[in-house]
Formats: C-alpha cells, sequence, structure tokens
C-alpha cells in the first residue's frame, strides 16, 4: 500500500499542471473544457462516493455517485479516476478539500456530495471543485425528491457538472423513446417504449399486436406522436405518457395513410405525411386534429418534416428531382430549396435544437451514413458508415445524436446508438432487446 | 354440416400456415388469406384464392426505388384483372412493399407507391375501384431476409391479396 501511493505520487509528480492539455484549461481563468471538434484529451475528475447522512441512505449513495460518474465517463469528455488512486478521503460534506491532494493525483474536478433520507425523501447535496485553481466550481446545489427518484437526482447533479465545465447544457436528465422489436426479421413485433436516457427504467407504452414506427416527443415531452397499424393502416397517433392513453391524431377517410409526423416548437401543432392516390406530401394539422393546411403539393414523395427550433421554416426529404434529397422551405408553405448537394440519397432531416446544424440519412455505394450539415446545406460532415444507420435524432444540447444501426443478413438486427457531433463516442445505446428509431426527449421539467 | 365446414377451414387455415413456415414465416398475405366462407381452395379450381395466388400470380416486382410497372409485371396484372373481372365475388387489398435499403419512413411511402401503381393498373382494366384498397408497408415486412439483391428484388413488390366477399 505505501509503495503503491509513493509510486503514484511520483507518477502524479511528473504529470503536473504545466504538461497539462493546453485545450483543457486556459492559462488563466476557471476549469473550462471546450467542446471542439478536435480530438481532446478526457478531463480527469474524482468523485469519493457520497457521504450518507444516515444508515437508510448508504446505498442511495452509492447508487446516485455511480450514476453521475457513469453520466460524465460516457459522454466521453471526462476520464474517471480510480477510488483506489484517492490520497484524501472526504469524511464531511463541509469539510475543507485537500487540494494538494487531488492535484497530485491529476484530478482537475472534484465533485464531493452527501445524501441524506428522511421520510421516504431524499436530499443530495453537491458541490465541484476546480482542483488547480483550489476554488468551487459554480454553488453547492441541492436536489431534493421521492426515493425512487434517485437516478434523476444523480442525472440531475451530472447535468450541472456537464454544463459547468464544458458550458453546454447536460443532457443527463432526458428520456428516449424508441421501437423496441421481437421476432424474426420476416415478423416482427414491436411496441413503443420509454427510457432514461442511459436504458434505465423501461416501459412499454403499446403491445405488440399492431406494427408501430417512428415516435417523437412533444417539446414539452409529455406526449408521444408517432405511426400505428392498429386501425389497419398506418395512422398517426398521439399518445400522453402519463397516463398511457392514445388517441388518433385526426379523423382521415380510409386509405389514406398518414406517418411521419413531428411536433411544431410550440407544441400546438403537428406537421406529417399523408398518402393520396400513392402520392404523399406534408400537411399540418392542430394537435387536436383540427385546422389541417396542407404544406407542399408535388407529384413526388415528400416527407420526414422537421420544424427549425424557431418555427420559421421546415426541412424535409423529397425525391421530386428522382433522388431523395434533403429541402428547406418556409414553414407557412411556399418555395422549397434544396440544400443536401453531395451524391446519394439524403433523407430523415431534423433540425437541431440549437439551430445551427441540420442531421441527416445519407446513403450512397451501399452504406449508410449519420452525418450533420449546416442548414444551409455546407459543411457536410458524415459521422458514421455501416450497412444501415438511419434516424438520428438530437440530444437537447444539440452536441449529441442517437441512431438506428441495424447489421445485415438474416439475423440483422437493430439497435441504438449515439455518436457526438464531432463523430466521436460511438456507443451502443442499452436496450432490452432490440431497438430502433430512437427520439431524444427534451430537457425535463 | 357446420361442425364438416369448420373442420375444413380449420385443415385449410393449418395447410396455409404449414406453407407458411417452410417459406421461413407468416406473410402479411398469409394472415389476410386465411380463407372466409369461400375458402383457398385447391390450386386446380380456377376460381379459388389458391389459383389466383399460384397460377395467375399475386405479386409483381419492382426495380430500385421505383414504381413503374415491367412488362412482365403488367402482364402478371393483366392476368390479374381478367380473373377479378371473372370472379366478381373477391375483394382486394393490394400491399406495397420496399427493401431494406432505404429510410423507413421514405420507404413507407414508396410503397404506398408501388401500391397504387398496381391498383391504377387494375382499373385501367376494367376492375371496379370500389373492389381495390392499397395499404404499405414499407420494409416492415420483407418475404426474403438475406441483405442481397437476390432477397431485395423479391421484396420490392407489390402482393395483391384476394379475399372473399365484396367489402373490405
Amino acid at each position: 500500500m505505501l509503495t503503491r501511493r509513493s509510486l503514484l505520487l511520483a507518477g502524479s509528480a511528473l504529470a503536473a499542471a504545466p504538461l497539462l492539455p493546453a485545450r483543457l484549461r486556459a492559462q488563466t481563468g476557471p476549469l473550462r473544457l471546450e467542446i471542439t471538434e478536435g480530438v481532446i484529451e478526457p478531463l480527469p475528475f474524482a468523485i469519493p462516493s457520497f457521504i450518507a447522512r444516515s444508515g437508510g441512505a448508504a446505498d442511495a449513495a452509492a447508487d446516485i455517485t455511480r450514476v453521475i460518474a457513469a453520466d460524465l465517463r460516457g459522454t466521453g469528455l471526462f476520464r474517471q479516476i480510480p477510488e483506489t488512486a484517492y490520497i484524501s478521503t472526504v469524511t464531511s460534506f463541509d469539510a475543507p478539500v485537500q487540494y494538494a491532494d487531488w492535484q497530485a493525483i491529476n484530478a482537475q474536478a472534484l465533485i464531493v456530495g452527501e445524501v441524506e433520507e428522511s421520510g421516504g425523501r431524499l436530499v443530495v447535496r453537491f458541490r465541484l471543485f476546480d482542483v488547480f485553481s483550489g476554488q468551487p466550481l459554480g454553488e453547492g446545489l441541492q436536489f431534493v425528491g421521492p426515493r425512487e427518484g434517485w437516478r434523476r437526482m444523480a442525472h440531475q447533479v451530472a447535468d450541472q457538472v456537464y454544463q459547468r465545465i464544458t458550458g453546454e447544457g447536460g443532457y443527463f436528465d432526458t428520456r428516449v423513446a424508441f421501437v423496441h422489436e421481437e421476432g424474426p426479421k420476416n415478423a416482427r413485433l414491436k411496441r413503443i417504449a420509454i427510457m432514461d436516457y442511459d436504458g434505465a427504467n423501461v416501459q412499454f407504452l403499446t403491445d405488440s399486436r399492431s406494427l408501430v414506427l417512428a415516435p417523437r416527443f412533444s417539446p414539452t415531452g409529455d406526449r408521444i406522436i408517432y405511426t400505428s397499424y392498429e386501425s389497419g393502416q398506418p395512422r398517426v397517433y398521439v399518445m400522453d405518457v402519463a397516463t398511457v392513453t392514445r388517441r388518433p391524431l385526426e379523423a382521415i377517410s380510409a386509405g389514406n395513410m398518414t406517418f411521419s409526423p413531428r411536433f411544431t416548437p410550440d407544441g400546438g401543432s403537428v406537421v406529417f405525411s399523408m398518402e393520396q392516390g400513392g402520392n404523399s406530401d406534408i400537411y399540418r394539422v392542430g394537435v387536436d386534429g383540427g385546422g389541417r393546411t396542407q404544406l407542399t403539393n408535388a407529384p413526388s414523395i415528400e416527407t420526414a418534416p422537421s420544424f427549425s427550433p424557431d418555427g420559421s421554416e421546415m426541412a424535409f426529404e423529397s425525391d421530386r428531382t428522382g433522388v431523395q434529397q434533403i429541402y428547406v422551405m418556409p414553414s407557412g408553405g411556399g418555395e422549397a430549396r434544396r440544400i443536401s448537394q453531395g451524391t446519394g440519397r439524403y433523407g430523415t432531416p431534423v433540425w437541431s435544437p440549437r439551430g445551427d446544424y441540420i442531421a441527416f440519412t445519407k446513403q450512397e455505394a451501399g452504406r449508410f451514413h449519420i452525418g450533420v450539415m449546416r442548414t444551409n446545406g455546407s459543411e457536410e460532415r458524415l459521422l458514421t458508415a455501416s450497412f444501415l444507420d438511419e434516424g438520428p435524432t438530437w440530444a437537447p444540447n444539440g452536441r449529441v445524436l442517437m441512431f438506428t444501426r441495424e447489421t445485415a443478413g438474416a439475423d440483422g438486427a437493430p439497435a441504438v446508438y449515439s455518436v457526438d457531433i464531432s463523430g466521436r463516442n460511438l456507443q451502443r445505446v442499452a436496450t432490452p432487446g432490440m431497438a430502433s428509431d430512437p427520439a431524444w426527449s427534451p430537457r425535463l421539467p | 354440416m357446420t361442425f364438416r365446414f369448420r373442420a375444413s377451414a380449420l385443415l385449410l387455415t393449418a395447410a396455409l400456415a404449414l406453407s407458411a413456415c417452410a417459406q421461413g414465416g407468416l406473410r402479411d398475405g398469409d394472415t389476410t388469406t386465411l380463407p372466409g366462407a369461400g375458402g383457398a381452395g385447391s390450386i386446380s379450381d380456377p376460381t379459388s384464392i389458391a389459383y389466383f395466388n399460384q397460377v395467375v400470380g399475386d405479386r409483381v416486382l419492382f426495380a430500385v426505388d421505383q414504381s413503374t410497372l415491367t412488362p412482365a409485371a403488367q402482364a402478371t396484372l393483366d392476368g390479374q384483372a381478367q380473373w377479378l373481372l371473372t370472379n366478381t365475388e373477391y375483394s382486394v387489398l393490394i400491399e406495397g412493399h420496399a427493401d431494406e435499403q432505404g429510410t423507413r419512413e421514405y420507404n413507407l411511402a414508396l410503397g404506398a407507391r408501388r401500391a397504387a401503381a398496381v391498383r391504377d393498373y387494375l382499373v385501367s382494366r376494367g376492375v371496379p375501384a370500389g373492389r381495390l384498397n392499397t395499404i404499405s408497408y414499407g420494409k416492415e415486412r420483407p418475404i426474403e431476409i438475406c441483405s442481397a439483391e437476390a432477397c431485395y428484388q423479391q421484396n420490392r413488390r407489390a402482393v395483391t391479396v384476394v379475399s372473399f366477399g365484396t367489402g373490405v
């Protein structure tokens, strides 16, 4: 033990402040990690197990610490220093921080917390420290919630840490709607499901009797809109997540398929595709089903609409030139301009919640890619490549995407993956089985 | 009488299920062609659904990302139209499908376009539009499951599913 500690001390002395990657720290200012497009060195952090203020809070304290650490590690931007390397022991939430001990193991950020339980409620407090400046980074914060909500509180702490260090909003206290799949490739059963962004707390919202496709969240996260075959024809349904009750979006005469629904940014309307006589165009209707207006009118396929966050423009895909391409038009209707300029087929445009990029699926030479481009089509960048990648969805901070990746062959199966917008940190997202069509929720209220 | 009738319907159902298994799984067409009072019947009976499916041909295939009917497809549909005009007690659901090489919602629209191409052709050959309904499955229900053109070309299809009864 002594030997080990001294070795670590010797190593950390070599790795002291002057050798820190410049991008992680300004020469003077506080701890800051810039999310740039270059390769970055993950920022080392220490998170001693949160202190349990009572015996009843011990499990929660350990679980919360574990989830916070997993959130941060999962971004690919942070590296957790193993607890075995720690020199200091944190015995009290209010004790002065021994900065030298954390500097010695090259922890740049230190997260200290405590958990208290009283009357079935948890109180979670945390502080974040900039180890090399020897200062707290932001104020200490306290979260209070029901015991069963411990995961949310952990994600909220991690969101705070992420935000304070990167300057970007966190995305851990979010949920993901997706399609759970079972059965052989030619007879798949599909169910709409919802889970925490990290795969915890899975809840099924539909049974497997009807084929269901492509859920999307409302801007407040309390409703999901999706396509179901339950009436016999593909048709758009609106579901209230809390009560798990659903209704058709609007009354449609038989024979007209409706599909590809998305909410408008104000949550008051839904844009979707409707097929008539084999031709699909994009329509807008109030979320109560009233006041339908037609937004595109062409003999080609118009689908996959996505509004800009300010509601002024709408991206969509069309094969009006004979090949699937991405267009942008004023959201009230009017002339559409093509923005995808490369070779191949472009579909499923999704406007970033920050308004700076449009994510898309690209198909070329038998391969599929997830990519991003500026909203005028410039700076196209492909983030992934595989047999079949499709359907990107944005984290609420506009810096990470999830999508469906399906493997080839008779045993081919879909799974949900995430990648950040620089193309780094490709990861499979935990799901209870085969899964497709992820939709990332907004930040939860 | 009633008992015997039901028994034969059950046997027929079992036979269909077996043939579906032999092909590697249930097809949407199979679930909707389970016999009603008319039955799928024998392939030797030219008024039977079995005859329509196997002798006339219940499906046409499409080129990649296309809904244009090839001469071969038109010949098949000419046969379908003729059969439907002779066997007026059957109604029709035309399923449009796509292969897996496309995005989900686009393929749904593409399947609808293929189903409509078949419906329009049958109408042009005199089949009353009121007997014809369409549905798209996009890439959701492949009949062949390999990831190669040999399978894809079988999946880019429109299947004319006939069932006994005039209303759907």
